[in-house]
């Protein structure tokens, strides 16, 4: 137990620099471009889904929040034989997924609420080749991260400028050295729509949480002002 | 019909005192009728707590108890209840809302001296509310079983293993597991859930008994029972109902407005009423980057990490909660309101807001040797507040009290002195535009500007000495 407490004790000031100190890119997310949305699930299911699940949503829901047709939604985005009522389940076990890339791969339904998007959208860009990686790449703000590049194809290769400071080796930039079929511009629209899916599907409902605190302050605002006035009128006497 | 109402009516109130109690609470509860805004934050304590018990209900009817279906049947309230998003938004956001009213009312107790005789009793009652109030939030804190809950909890409970000798047979049994688990779940939720709202409801009984018992105190510290009319009722008083239901409903409404902005905009409050790692299920192999308490606990938790041996760490951050205890004995000045008290306990009073405020921002930061340098000289101001008070504030240059209560500008005087102040500050300069017309475009005036300054800062210092 004292061991315990010790490296607990031991861990709390290393906090401070496992954050990294990486300036995240800015990206814009617009929970209101559905069609972004879509193509963003779209792009989840093609490229991310192999691995991570993302259990807590169903594909009706998707449906449902991005009004598309559940047809649509079966044909074009869900995977072949999925249901509609069905969680975004991975077909990869376990047991596999230890064995290949040494973690589970975990599930990504709240993400977005752990890392933020920023944070999403630069690391999915953050890739660049380490020979001496087991994958051969490693990324900016997830050092030594266990997972591959999906995007590879698309985006191409990235290096990376390495200078090193007090001996540690930082990544100053990153250098496209490779083309991908997708140009950067192309390729970093694509991103935008994954992360946009994913800070939908951290909270699915935020939407419609704002739409109705809207309606909630203004009836608030409008049982104040009668709390007031009430207020004031018994209150007239008092001196 | 009427006549069968009244006939019910009657046969209730011969065998119940309903109108005898509605009385003795409500409709003749003498309340000085000079409460400000600082009065508003007990019954907006009451509301939320009302708001938890509520809302935790609903909460109990979908979440479930396991360390293996926790989460999930957290994430299944947030996403396929209906409305249950809202209801566990409510929760989060209520708690961390009681906390902040509570952290007021205190202060309230502190600034007017509502500890002092006869009161003590209800600040003790209080102070056993707010320990009650940090096991309850403590324990649901674990119940999403989120990477925080989880190491969180861990930390806090193997603060018992510094006990020496039965330290670690004590953590062990709290827990029962060496590490948090399924056990440690059940039991938290059992506490959380029953055992500490029953406490929680029966002291919130006794504070409200023991306050009715010797009468609200107010900001001119007096009692209004020294004054009364020739029919035996307080000259300062107004009866509780109806003139305090409709002010504090007005407190309500204001409350509501802040409460559903949070809940609506940003539940989340930048990561300090959920955090960011709390959406990542409990994982006893992986220790988080980064382990910090809620916010409501890092004032105290700074205190036990600003000292270096770890058990004089649990033992001062218990002493920093007992001392405030002791609050009603600690200060040896007659006058109860900071208004007509000695320069020396505002100045300390505020030494000691900076050093809570500052403790509460240090303890969310991890310990670097600067933060630690800094968390123990605001840990030393914290206790020498307390410590010192018997010796600074029994030789205090106090103020001559009134009598009577005074009167004080209410909101729209307040306002009225607002505008004047900003006329006071520009200049509107008539101006003949180029097309004949007359403006007046509103310009700052530097001396208005420092008039109002100067006068700003010498009411600030009077109201220091």
């Amino acid at each position: 137990m004292k061991k315990i407490i010790q490296t607990l004790l031991l861990l709390l000031p290393l906090s401070a620099f496992a954050a990294g100190n990486v300036t995240l890119q800015r990206v814009d997310i617009d929970l209101e471009d559905f069609a972004s949305m879509q193509k963003g699930a779209k792009h989840y299911v093609t490229y991310c889904l192999g691995c991570h699940s993302a259990k807590y949503m169903r594909y009706k829901r998707i449906a449902m929040d991005l009004e598309i047709d559940e047809n649509i939604v079966l044909e074009e985005i869900a995977p072949e034989g999925a249901n509609i009522y069905d969680p975004m389940l991975t077909a990869m076990n376990e047991h596999d997924s230890k064995k290949w890339f040494g973690v589970n791969p975990p599930d990504l339904s709240l993400i977005a609420r752990v890392r933020g998007a920023d944070w999403l959208y630069t690391y999915l860009k953050g890739f660049y080749t380490d020979e001496s990686k087991p994958f051969g790449t490693n990324n900016t703000v997830f050092k030594d991260v266990a997972m591959p590049n999906m995007l590879w194809k698309l985006q191409g290769t990235q290096t990376a400028a390495i200078q090193s400071v007090k001996g540690e080796d930082i990544v100053t930039h990153l250098k496209l050295t490779e083309k991908g079929t997708l140009s950067s511009k192309e390729f970093d629209k694509m991103i935008t729509e994954l992360v946009n899916f994913l800070v939908y599907v951290g909270e699915p409902v935020q939407l419609e949480r704002q739409r109705l605190g809207k309606y909630v302050l203004f009836f608030l605002l409008m049982f104040t002002v009668i709390a007031y006035l009430l207020k004031k009128e018994y209150w007239k006497d008092i001196h | 019909m009427k006549n069968r109402i009244n006939a019910c009516t009657n046969w209730m109130l011969e065998r119940f005192p309903m109108s005898k109690l509605w009385n003795e609470h409500m409709a003749e509860y003498y309340a000085p009728k000079n409460f400000n805004i600082w009065y508003f934050f007990g019954s907006l304590a009451l509301l939320v707590l009302v708001l938890q018990f509520v809302t935790g209900i609903l909460l109990t009817m979908n979440y479930k108890p396991d360390a293996k279906l926790a989460f999930d049947s957290v994430e299944y309230i947030m996403r396929d209840v209906n409305w249950g998003w809202l209801v566990r938004y409510m929760h989060s956001t209520g708690a961390s809302a009681f906390f902040i009213l509570i952290y007021l009312h205190m202060f309230r107790g502190m600034i007017y001296g509502s500890y002092k005789k006869p009161r003590e009793l209800i600040w003790i009652f209080g102070m056993l509310l707010f320990v009650c109030l940090m096991a309850e939030a403590f324990m649901g804190y674990l119940l999403p079983w989120g990477q925080m809950s989880y190491w969180g909890a861990q930390v806090i409970i193997s603060l018992f293993s510094a006990i020496p000798v039965i330290g670690e047979e004590l953590a062990l049994w709290i827990r029962g597991d060496y590490v948090i688990g399924d056990a440690t779940l059940n039991r938290f939720f059992a506490f959380h859930v029953i055992a500490v709202p029953l406490a929680l409801l029966i002291l919130v009984f006794l504070h409200i008994i023991a306050l009715h018992e010797v009468g609200s105190n107010n900001p001119d510290g007096i009692e209004i029972k020294e004054s009364k009319d020739p029919w035996g009722k307080p000259v300062d008083g107004i009866p509780f109902h109806p003139y305090y239901t409709v002010k504090d409903l007005v407190g309500v409404g204001v409350f509501a407005i802040f409460f559903a902005a949070v809940i609506f905009y940003m539940p989340e409050m930048g990561g300090y009423f959920l955090e960011h790692a709390n959406f990542i299920p409990a994982d006893p192999l992986l220790t988080p980057e980064h382990i910090e308490p809620s916010w409501y606990f890092t004032p105290f938790y700074a205190i036990l990490r600003a000292v270096p041996d770890k058990f004089a760490g649990v033992i001062a951050m218990a002493a920093s909660i007992i001392v405030l205890f002791l609050l009603p004995w600690l200060d040896r000045c007659k006058v109860k309101s900071i208004r007509y008290r000695g320069g020396i306990y505002k100045k300390a009073l505020v030494m000691f807001v900076i050093s809570f405020i500052a403790l509460g921002y240090l303890g969310t930061q991890p310990a670097t040797p600067t933060y630690t340098m800094f968390a123990r000289i605001f840990t030393v101001i914290y206790f020498a507040f307390f410590l010192l008070m018997p010796i600074y504030t029994r030789w205090e240059k106090t103020k001559p009290v009134p009598r009577r209560v005074t009167e004080e500008p209410d909101a729209e005087d307040q306002y009225h002195a607002m505008v004047d102040a900003l006329e006071e500050m520009t200049i509107h300069k008539p101006l003949k535009t180029s097309w004949g017309a007359t403006a007046f475009p509103v310009t700052p005036d530097k001396s208005g500007i420092k008039h109002v300054l100067a006068r700003l800062a010498k009411r600030l210092k009077e109201s220091l000495d």
